[in-house]
């Protein structure tokens, strides 16, 4: 008897973290990234505060979407590559909720480093105190999204030589209501207004994508692999 | 013979063309209970195109391939469970040690027993590497960890692309005896090979040749 489910999807995410632990240079790479363009707005616009009070929300969301791209574009190519990949798509548990386990892995290692680092890139960037709470926990609900979108991105594109790019221009365009809603929530709690809207539209964009997105990279799999 | 056809993996009429080239056409493939199928043909016959096809990772240009008299993709679960599969690329996670490895991928078919690992590998002369990443293993090395692999699926069917790749003589005919024993057992195999070691008779051969 194959074991239960949970028990596959425990299995799963339990490898996936300890790769990502054994690999952990792969890991802080989109982080660094993450940092650095952030910083880079300050150097090529000006340090003045009232400025960059008024562009943080968008640097920090447009920043961390381009950081889960880089991230997300190796998701599925070294399973390819070493065969993994082919035993994934041939194990007896359904492949949908397989990489629905390997895409929240995916996320736990790099996009919650990126949650908590993201306060300390806002205050550089005088954002002010009272939209930090607001801050993570868009990125909270709008990360996961990126994430998922990425899966079925990657998949599409993971047998394609230097599909990054490829991987870019699919999945952007997708991204576009997650950067909106965050930038927008981010931005209202910096006026001291509620933020409450957009957030809740960043939370039904989640429950959409965690109920489509596993099943069409479950499909985008098949075909990159036959 | 109706209920061989029934308990095993048929494949009926596949055809598959690679540009204007046509590597098979009605091709008619019966794998049941404790028989070896070989497929056989020169490098580029389409060996693995056709083990790919029969496993359910491509699909053949017509044609289909039947599990227990259904179509795999409509029983793919339990059809997956049947089925132990080693490709070109040993399927290993280079940064996992050879026992992980082993207790990940069968972990997702049934309840692991990391002693029941333990015990292939060190059947196969592998018990000083077991705790090593494979990563630092060599290629023969690796591939006997992927043949533990499939000896430990608990799977009645193995569908084995070249399991003799990079392997020297003493490991060539450990893996023979291995598949022999599986055959005894009433398991049943489809392995495609430049041709067979000794020891190991063919119950029926698919050449890809003559297309």
């Amino acid at each position: 008897m194959p074991p239960e489910l949970p028990t596959a999807l425990r299995l799963l995410l339990l490898r996936d973290l300890r790769l990502a632990v054994r690999r952990w240079g792969q890991m802080a790479t989109p982080l660094m990234f993450f940092a650095i363009v952030a910083t880079l707005f300050p150097l090529a616009l000006s340090p003045a505060m009232l400025q960059l009070r008024e562009i943080a929300p968008g640097v920090l969301w447009v920043a961390a979407l381009l950081s889960s791209l880089l991230a997300l574009d190796a998701l599925f190519r070294a399973d390819l590559e070493d065969g993994s990949l082919e035993q994934l798509l041939l194990s007896p548990q359904p492949l949908p909720l397989l990489l629905l386990a390997r895409t929240a892995a995916h996320w736990l290692m790099s996009a919650v480093p990126l949650i908590a680092l993201a306060p300390l890139l806002a205050v550089a960037l005088h954002l002010p105190a009272q939209a930090l709470v607001t801050l993570m926990l868009a990125l909270a609900l709008g990360t996961p999204v990126l994430s998922l979108l990425g899966a079925i991105g990657a998949a599409l594109t993971m047998g394609l030589h230097r599909g990054g790019a490829l991987l870019a221009l699919l999945v952007l365009p997708l991204a576009v209501p997650v950067l909106i809603f965050g930038a927008r929530a981010t931005d209202l709690a910096a006026r001291g207004e509620d933020p409450a809207g957009p957030l809740f539209l960043l939370a039904s964009l989640l429950f959409l994508a965690l109920s489509l997105a596993p099943i069409a990279a479950a499909a985008a799999l098949r075909v990159s692999l036959d | 013979m109706t209920e061989r056809l029934v308990e095993g993996l048929e494949a009926r009429n596949l055809q598959l063309w690679r540009g204007d080239r046509c590597l098979f056409r009605q091709l008619d493939i019966v794998v049941g209970g404790g028989r070896l199928v070989h497929v056989q043909g020169r490098n580029g016959a389409g060996k693995t195109s056709l083990m790919r096809i029969l496993c359910g990772l491509a699909l053949p240009d017509a044609g289909e391939v039947l599990w227990r008299s259904r179509r795999i993709e409509r029983v793919r679960e339990e059809f997956h469970l049947a089925i132990a599969w080693l490709g070109h690329r040993d399927g290993l996670k280079q940064d996992l040690t050879a026992l992980e490895n082993l207790c990940f991928s069968n972990g997702l078919r049934r309840t692991c027993a990391a002693r029941q690992a333990r015990a292939a590998l060190g059947e196969g002369g592998l018990d000083a590497v077991a705790d090593l990443p494979v990563r630092v293993l060599s290629a023969g090395q690796r591939r006997r960890v992927a043949f533990a692999r499939v000896q430990t699926s608990g799977a009645p069917l193995w569908l084995l692309d070249e399991p003799f790749a990079n392997l020297d003589a003493a490991s060539t005919s450990f893996i023979a005896g291995r598949l022999s024993a599986h055959l005894a057992e009433g398991g049943s195999i489809v392995l495609a090979a430049h041709r067979l070691p000794s020891g190991l008779t063919e119950h029926a051969a698919v050449p890809l040749d003559a297309a």
